[in-house]
């Protein structure tokens, strides 16, 4: 069994100067590359799938299975993109990773594109976190003087170029195909699958697209191995995962435990609530995954655990909210995002959430009536599953999830027309 | 396809390529790769939709075609839009017609396309004719639950001087981005702004300047997009529309037209696979208003021998009049007759017949423009034979391996063509433009520019193998095709080196003339050398053919070649020939102006048929009104040799077609055409059949390129689509988007020169000079290119001077 | 293609840069994003010209890079201030405090969202924004100047800092590099560090950052021991 947390991908984090390759190379970074360049490609795509890491960008796609999927022999360039577009509410473990120890993710997309046959990685970074762009240049700038980028690296004869790709301010290029298109100098729009990227992704050749945290474990589960990944977390979601607690609590910050690890446990490491006022709602992975009430503090939050009791386990961004808080005005808020952040690809995400924002302000308002709870239900099955990307769905989850677990709130919006419990009180 | 019955009695069988599916409990096989949408409604069910479009690719966008699908037994959780999933075996599917998720799914989407849609049906141009309003009605809910804030935009924008954009309006179903980027290859609109602020929109100062841009408002499933020529004018359901086909270019576009009360409103694309697919040009679309004009000649007229004008006067005595002052010219000197690149067919022929019979010459000529006895003899040697059985077709095109454009202009001389080469360069055809610059039709077609200095086209067609072997050995391929443009007529030795070129390749040569009279001219003799059918006038066995199947004496026709345009002009000049039957020839539209000028005042007798008054009226002695294409039926041969046959559309107008005219005319010189419809002239025609090719003889040697002098330059020109054409009259918006006015040069020559980009430059010769602004490209050294007829440029009527002409060049205004 | 060379503020430098992105991509095309981060460095904003210069460069319609530019929050369409003031009002921020710091500068600024207190460009310029989620959420209320973190932030600490970067002073971030200005930011953005090493020196671990590892540490707390020699699976047959 192993300990409540299990720092890997957070273990370099409290070095002195941890993002600088001297330290990382000190600390037992780039020891992996060197495995790894030996053993044939298909060893690491293999020892991935036996590790049973899953996506850490929320949906826990196989990334073994994920890599298995790009063609080889076909004859075109195949590409590696790391989706570093971190902007999902609540989440924010992409960022202090790549600012604390961007080498663990150099090394990683250095394995992974020597695994899939890439000669050219992007890593596509939102643009607004300038200090984490300015550490992976610097980190990229730093492994090619080091021979771990560009031509024959380490003598292995294989090639790999990387570009540090500053995104613009778009919540839906986090969206893979969105990321694509983005990163081919396009709007960011989602685009059509079949096909899929595996086949068509970056100029229409081969791509995998990996989040961040997902592609900095590859080098431990080099340097470890599939059975150790495994002794952390569960059978089908194995391995350490970062949990961000952050809102109400005591302690909030990122904490590194095995998956599976619940609620519970989490907020009794950070020092519980804050000023001891009562957990009313929080979301296990973001602000597209369904809400959970204290009910939800025993939920084994990965994978399975967390879509079993109704949710997802998403980003594991743990956005914790106390009694203080009205969920009509929290849900507002969150559709006022997804408003903003609609690409306007598709109808029902487009106009659904302008409708949605403007029932819920009108609610929040004091100037809402029971119908409008029908009707908001209505719009959000008219969106879930009807729109072109996953987007749409994730807009519906705070309405859906909160009107099922706080509708009485909703309701009393109606009864009083009174803006009473509006708005936050913290 | 096939639709198994509603029983099968037995298992069907799947075709090799084919999937068998149930949609709605029906068994359907289709062919692999088959989006559900188009099978649904081959099978008699339409799901609704916006976005999609059988000619653009999927997008997904508009949400509004969700089915219920099941594969493998398994439902698939989500609906899914039926214009983006394509058929598989064993797909089981359900539309809104047996479906409640599905049902729910498009009532939800549709509800959701109209919370911000204006409800101004009663004052949209699309009101009647609406996919949205339609499917509204048909699958929408009956009221609304939308109490918020609709959003709204100023309107309406224009993105052209002919394209309007009311945004509010629009659903964003990105068919006219789509349209622009795929198949136009003018992304010049696109989607601008994000969620729910996004819409259409063009970069500022940069209009939507699209040959092709009205298909957009056709394609749009709403009134976002409008045309300023038909914005408010009438309403769909006021309206009679009859099938046309276009009388532009030479590619024949099947067409709607749409008129009321005896005038036309507006015209649309047809639909033909073979020929436009669903589009059409601008200018095909937006063109026809030149049938309208206030100066339109609508009675005969007839010289006042006291006052020298022009007077109107009975159909009788202008016939009689003209008939006499034929005759005694025919008896004099000789008769020529010009008929201008506009004819359908049937009008045509009956010039070609007249000009036989009741003239008795061969002096005849359809040639309105430069033209070469090397060109003729190609045209009457090898094109004139040429059909879509034998032929390049479009769909030809869109098959090859490769193609190599000759002298030819595809996006302003035939802009159809343009549009199937660039389907097929997106398809992986390589196409190969000889021409002087990369022109936005090079890019668009993913082509290659082999460029050379105008006149030097033959030596470089021949000098392939050694310099391009890879051009060569695509041509070789099967399926390839070699496409000539009409300005080939002015290079010597064009022909020549294309035919060497075809023989040694088997590629597979058209002719592409810019006129959508002129092939059918051609095939029914309206040149110097043929008899219809293709049959040699020298042939006496053609001849006596020709003679006995038209009931004429013997020895009626004329057994040398006659002249051609040139010739009948330079005869008319000097007094070889005593008189002219001019159809719609735009003199300025001549290799020299000033020569068809002195050869219009000279001649003793000029007939003229116009529908405008013209240089050639002014000095006509009788005009005979004849009808517009609108007026009139007929059929043009395109370019592939494809008959495109089209009825009257306005009826009733008393305007007579040319073959009527001249029907009447040679009755009153003693001669029968039979030619008193179309249709008898169809018939007329249709008795000679086809002829025989005697082959052709084609040696006309590549010339040697000498330099152009100090001072000097070497003239490319070519006609812009959208330009002074005499058919573009009265369409102020559609002028509106004419590509700008410039001369080119490459750099080194500016400097040589002494130019500036952006600056001007004039252009001389002997005859005048045009002063007009300049911009850099990559023309060979030496060579300055001019659009032929635009805006103050008229290459032919001030500066006499044509392609490979030595023009002095100039820095600054003059 | 060349056509006729047209008017522009953008000098042989950032052309210079401008191909530089260019060449760091197997298509030209991807440069885009990063070049209008490169416009937005010489104008403080992308205006009609940094379009026009974005499309030459990349020989694309200016329709299609108009549709780029108007896609992504970060492109301007108006002159920004010396410094770009981003507060988040996303849900969880907000109910921290966002709400009332974004209240406070807005009041204290007399503007509104992507509007610019003070002549753009001019020191002391501000331009407020509220933003989307920041991806700090474990140290919210944040803010951002010129995209550098301000963690834990209440109003008065907020308009604190703002009335201090009016003054002309740059008080520094809680993690990131020390203040420059906002075309200094884009420039970065689109790739340049030239002369700045010591910006990688801002600090970016704050206590919540390293909460976890530290508690880990303080408890003895690790991860499973890895295997001296961990093999690699066998080559896996073709399938």
């Amino acid at each position: 069994m192993a300990n409540p947390l299990t720092p890997v991908l957070t273990t370099r984090w409290t070095e002195p100067k941890s993002w600088t390759i001297e330290t990382y190379e000190r600390t037992g970074g780039y020891t992996a590359l060197p495995k790894a360049l030996k053993a044939h490609p298909d060893q690491l795509i293999q020892q991935c799938k036996d590790s049973g890491l899953r996506g850490r960008g929320g949906a826990g796609f196989p990334t073994g299975m994920k890599w298995g999927f790009i063609p080889q022999g076909d004859g075109k360039p195949h590409y590696l993109v790391i989706n570093a577009d971190e902007g999902e509410p609540g989440t924010c473990k992409d960022i202090p990773l790549m600012m604390a120890d961007p080498h663990s993710l150099i090394e990683g997309v250095i394995i992974t594109s020597y695994a899939i046959r890439a000669n050219f990685a992007a890593i596509y970074v939102r643009g607004e976190v300038l200090h984490c762009i300015r550490r992976l240049n610097a980190a990229v700038r730093e492994a090619y003087a080091k021979g771990y980028l560009g031509k024959d690296i380490l003598g292995s004869g294989f090639d790999l170029d990387v570009v540090i790709h500053a995104g613009a301010g778009a919540y839906i290029c986090g969206e893979e195909t969105a990321l694509l298109d983005s990163l081919e100098g396009r709007r960011g729009q989602p685009r059509l699958k079949p096909p899929f990227p595996a086949t068509s992704g970056l100029y229409a050749s081969p791509t995998v697209v990996n989040n961040v945290e997902t592609i900095a474990s590859v080098p431990f589960i080099v340097n470890g191995g599939s059975d150790w990944f495994r002794e952390m977390g569960r059978d089908r979601s194995p391995g350490p995962k970062i949990y961000s607690l952050s809102g109400h609590v005591t302690n909030p910050g990122q904490y590194e435990a095995p998956m599976g690890t619940t609620l519970r446990q989490l907020l009794d490491m950070a020092g519980g609530m804050k000023d001891g006022i009562p957990l009313k709602f929080w979301t296990p992975g973001g602000s597209s995954t369904p809400l959970f009430t204290a009910e939800h503090l025993d939920v084994p939050l990965d994978f399975e655990g967390a879509a079993e009791a109704g949710s997802m386990l998403g980003t594991t961004a743990l956005q914790i909210f106390n009694e203080t808080v009205s969920v009509p005005w929290a849900v507002m808020k969150w559709t006022e995002f997804y408003k903003h952040e609609s690409c306007g690809k598709c109808t029902p995400c487009r106009e659904g959430t302008y409708w949605l924002v403007q029932i819920l302000q009108r609610m929040v308002a004091g100037n809402g009536t029971a119908s409008d709870i029908d009707t908001l239900l209505d719009v959000c099955d008219n969106i879930l599953g009807r729109s072109f990307c996953a987007l749409g769905d994730g807009a519906v989850s705070p309405i859906t999830s909160g009107i099922k677990y706080f509708k009485d709130e909703f309701l009393a919006l109606c009864d009083t027309n009174s803006k009473v419990l509006a708005g936050a009180n913290a | 396809m096939t639709i198994a019955p509603d029983k099968p009695t037995a298992e069907v069988a799947v075709p090799e390529g084919h999937v068998k599916l149930i949609i709605d409990g029906v068994e359907v096989i289709a062919p692999k790769g088959e989006l559900l949408i188009r099978t649904a409604e081959r099978l008699g069910t339409v799901i609704p939709r916006f976005c999609d479009h059988p000619l653009l690719e999927p997008a997904g966008a508009c949400r509004q075609c969700l089915v219920e699908v099941e594969m493998g037994g398994r439902p698939m959780p989500k609906p899914q839009a039926s214009c983006t999933m394509t058929v598989a075996d064993g797909m089981v599917v359900k539309t809104q017609l047996t479906s409640p998720v599905a049902d729910k799914a498009q009532q939800g989407v549709m509800e959701l396309l109209l919370i911000n849609h204006p409800l101004d049906c009663p004052i949209c141009d699309k009101g009647g004719e609406c996919p949205l309003q339609n499917q509204a009605i048909a699958h929408g809910r009956s009221d609304s639950r939308f109490h918020e804030h609709k959003r709204t935009f100023p309107k309406p924008i224009n993105i052209s001087t002919q394209v309007l954009l009311d945004r509010e309006r629009c659903v964003l179903c990105q068919r006219c981005t789509r349209f622009s980027a795929q198949i136009a290859g003018d992304p010049f609109i696109e989607l601008l702004e994000r969620g729910a602020q996004q819409q259409i929109g063009t970069a500022q100062e940069k209009p939507f300047q699209s040959y092709f841009s009205g298909n957009t408002i056709q394609i749009c499933p709403v009134g976002a997009l409008t045309s300023a020529a038909y914005r408010f004018r009438a309403r769909p359901f006021d309206l009679v529309s009859t099938p046309s086909v276009c009388e532009h270019c030479s590619s024949g576009c099947a067409e709607r037209t749409d008129w009321r009360r005896g005038k036309v409103q507006r015209k649309l694309a047809g639909d033909d696979p073979q020929v436009n697919e669903e589009w059409i040009c601008d200018k095909g679309r937006f063109a026809f208003r030149y049938a309208t004009t206030a100066d339109r000649i609508k009675r005969p007229l007839v010289r006042d021998e006291e006052t020298g004008e022009l007077r109107e006067s009975s159909w009788t005595e202008a016939l009689q009049v003209a008939a006499a002052g034929l005759a005694a010219a025919r008896d004099a000197n000789g008769v020529g007759v010009l008929t201008g690149g506009r004819l359908t067919v049937e009008d045509a022929y009956a010039y070609s017949k007249f000009a036989r019979i009741a003239l008795r010459t061969n002096d005849i000529d359809f040639r309105a423009r430069p033209h070469s006895a090397e060109e003729l003899e190609f045209l009457s040697g090898t094109t004139v034979f040429t059909d879509p059985d034998n032929g390049v077709t479009f769909q030809g095109i869109e098959k090859a391996p490769a193609a190599l454009l000759v002298a030819f202009e595809p996006e302003e001389e035939a802009p159809i063509v343009f549009l199937r080469l660039r389907k097929a360069a997106r398809k992986g055809t390589k196409v190969f433009h000889l021409g002087q610059f990369t022109t936005p039709a090079v890019e668009k077609t993913l082509g290659t520019l082999l460029a050379c200095v105008p006149g030097a086209e033959a030596n470089a067609l021949n000098a392939l193998p050694e310099h391009a072997s890879d051009v060569v050995d695509l041509l070789g391929k099967p399926g390839a095709v070699i496409l000539v443009g009409e300005r080939a007529a002015e290079i010597p030795g064009a022909f020549t080196a294309v035919a060497k070129l075809a023989e040694r390749t088997g590629a597979k040569v058209a002719w592409i003339p810019r006129r959508a009279g002129e092939r059918g001219a051609l095939a029914v003799g309206a040149v110097p050398n043929l008899l219809p059918g293709g049959r040699h006038v020298a042939n006496a066995s053609a001849r006596t053919e020709v003679e006995r199947t038209w009931g004429v004496e013997e020895g009626t026709i004329p057994a040398t070649p006659g002249r051609d345009t040139t010739g009948i002009l330079e005869a008319a000049a000097n007094g070889e020939l005593s008189g002219l039957v001019v159809g719609g020839v735009d003199p300025f539209d001549l290799p020299d102006p000033a020569l068809a000028e002195k050869a219009l005042a000279q001649a003793g007798f000029i007939v003229s048929l116009e529908l405008r008054p013209s240089a050639v009226t002014a000095h006509a002695h009788v005009v005979l009104p004849i009808a517009p294409a609108v007026e009139k039926a007929g059929s043009y041969l395109n370019w592939e040799g494809r008959r495109r046959e089209f009825g009257t559309t306005l009826e009733g107008t008393g305007a007579l077609p040319d073959c009527r005219v001249l029907d009447t005319l040679a009755v009153e010189m003693d001669a029968d055409l039979f030619t008193q419809t179309p249709a008898a002239s169809a018939a007329d025609l249709a008795r000679l059949g086809e002829g025989a090719s005697s082959g052709s003889s084609l040696n006309v040697a590549a010339p040697l390129q000498s330099p152009a002098g100090a001072g000097k330059a070497v003239l490319a020109t070519w006609h812009r689509l959208i330009g002074n054409g005499s058919l573009q009259v009265d369409e102020p918006h559609l002028a509106g988007t004419a590509r700008p006015v410039v001369a080119k040069v490459s750099e080194t020559t500016a400097q040589q020169f002494g130019l500036e980009s952006g600056g001007y430059v004039t252009v001389a010769t002997e005859r005048g000079a045009i002063t007009l602004p300049v911009e850099t490209d990559d023309l060979p050294e030496g060579v300055i290119w001019l659009p032929t007829n635009s805006g103050d440029v008229t290459v032919r009527a001030t500066l006499g001077a044509g392609h490979g002409s030595i023009v002095s060049v100039s820095g600054g205004k003059s | 293609m060349t056509h006729a060379k047209e008017e522009t503020t953008f000098d042989q430098s950032t052309v210079d840069r401008a191909q530089a992105i260019i060449a760091r991509y197997p298509q030209s095309r991807s440069a885009l994003l990063p070049m209008l981060h490169l416009v937005q460095s010489v104008e403080g904003y992308v205006s009609q010209d940094g379009i026009r210069f974005c499309a030459g460069q990349l020989d694309l319609a200016e329709a299609e890079v108009s549709a780029v530019a108007t896609f992504y929050t970060m492109y301007k369409r108006r002159p920004c201030g010396e410094h770009l003031v981003s507060v988040c009002t996303n849900t969880l921020c907000a109910a921290l405090g966002g709400d009332d710091i974004y209240a406070t500068l807005k009041s204290h600024l007399g503007v509104g969202h992507e509007e610019t207190a003070g002549e753009p460009g001019t020191p002391g310029s501000i331009t407020l924004e509220h933003a989307e989620c920041l991806a700090a959420c474990d140290l919210g209320p944040v803010l951002q100047v010129n995209y550098e973190f301000y963690d834990n932030q209440t109003p008065d600490k907020a308009l604190g800092l703002v009335k201090a970067l009016q003054s002309g002073e740059k008080p520094a971030p809680t993690r990131g590099a020390p203040l420059t200005d906002f075309k200094q930011a884009e420039l970065q953005l689109a790739g340049f560090f030239e002369g700045r090493d010591s910006d990688l020196d801002g600090p970016s671990a704050a206590p919540e950052t390293l909460r976890g590892a530290q508690i880990a540490k303080d408890r003895g707390w690790d991860a499973p021991k890895m295997p001296a020699n961990a093999e690699f699976p066998a080559l896996p047959e073709k399938k």
